[in-house]
């Protein structure tokens, strides 16, 4: 096994395990200093992201959703770690040189060809539907797939399942890497 | 800024270091592990989620940390997991990666995180409409694997550490 990819990246397993201590130390430390144990996710920043765009042009309307309410829209402790991982990205990229300004990734450009308006629309599309998803079961690979897994949650090995297979009954289907 | 926001700032950087250092960002490694060519990405999750659940659960013993189970709605876990794993395959990246491709220079992420704003929005608004239908099927509550199984949460750590080896092995096996 490797403890370096070929672009100067770090072994996955070792990264990886490293967010594992990191996700212990964070369970801890926001117990000590927030009085309540917070889980590494990201999907309900998505959320407050809309509701404070939506603030700026009809701020009643969020006042008066349901979803928006019980969501409570602040920049709060996951809002801010979603915003390191912007950070930690870019330090990490930038000092290791692996930074690469990208408008089209490889896989999709052998599929869809080298348009930004389809990468673009894709994209979107994507988001929507996946964000949607993410709501409806109430995490992403964030929390579900890292934190709820982490606790043997019920609810999470079975979103993890569901990402998955519909992850890769769809990926066949739309990139055909096989024909 | 707030305690709670350095907290969640501080974390988030190194976070974002680790997913970055891991190679797990990029829109290749993504949908690699959707096409079973490269499986990166559920290498770097599963070795998190093998440290992270000792240490959760030892933090849980001894009553130093509180678990938290998302609640077990069945429709909204089939449903909605169905939804975003389509999403995903066709975007290329999740919630959290998708800010930090951004942060490495895959600028195309950006019209990712909109429309994930956007989906947000969207969902917000057809809150009352999923509330009274998708999500008001079955709802099993906040429940633990161990709480199902009535056996100890270790026995299953356990098992989960000696299938994801044997995973692994087989990864390595086929160069995954």
């Amino acid at each position: 096994m490797k403890r370096k990819t070929d672009d100067g990246g770090w072994s996955p397993y070792l990264a990886g395990a490293l967010v594992g201590l990191l996700a212990i130390v964070s369970a801890y430390a926001t117990t000590q200093w927030m009085g309540k144990t917070n889980y590494l996710g990201a999907s309900t920043t998505f959320v407050r992201a809309a509701g404070i765009f939506e603030q700026k042009v009809a701020s009643e309307h969020v006042a008066e959703n349901e979803y928006f309410t019980k969501t409570k829209i602040k920049i709060d402790w996951q809002f801010m770690l979603v915003a390191g991982i912007f950070l930690g990205a870019l330090i990490s990229s930038a000092t290791d040189k692996s930074f690469k300004a990208e408008g089209v990734p490889p896989i999709w450009k052998e599929r869809f060809g080298p348009s930004i308006g389809k990468r673009a629309v894709g994209s979107f599309f994507g988001g929507i539907v996946a964000m949607v998803g993410a709501r409806l079961a109430d995490g992403c690979p964030s929390g579900h797939g890292l934190s709820g897994m982490m606790q043997l949650s019920v609810s999470s090995v079975i979103a993890l399942a569901m990402f998955f297979i519909f992850g890769v009954l769809v990926a066949n289907l739309v990139y055909q890497r096989r024909s | 800024m707030s305690t709670e926001q350095w907290v969640g700032l501080v974390t988030g950087i190194l976070f974002g270091f680790l997913l970055q250092k891991g190679r797990v960002l990029r829109f290749e490694k993504q949908v690699g592990a959707l096409l079973i060519e490269d499986m990166t990405i559920v290498k770097f999750m599963f070795s998190a989620i093998l440290v992270g659940m000792v240490g959760i659960f030892l933090l849980s013993d001894l009553e130093m940390i509180k678990l938290s189970h998302k609640p077990m709605n069945a429709g909204g876990i089939l449903v909605g997991g169905a939804l975003f794993g389509a999403g995903w395959a066709i975007m290329g990246f999740c919630p959290g990666t998708s800010v930090g491709a951004l942060g490495e220079g895959r600028w195309h992420a950006l019209f990712a995180i909109l429309g994930m704003i956007a989906g947000a929005a969207v969902f917000a608004e057809l809150y009352p409409f999923f509330k009274s239908t998708v999500l008001a099927w079955k709802d099993f509550g906040k429940v633990g694997l161990s709480d199902v199984l009535g056996i100890s949460h270790w026995v299953i750590v356990s098992v989960f550490w000696v299938l994801v080896m044997l995973l692994f092995a087989w990864f390595e096996k086929k160069k995954l």
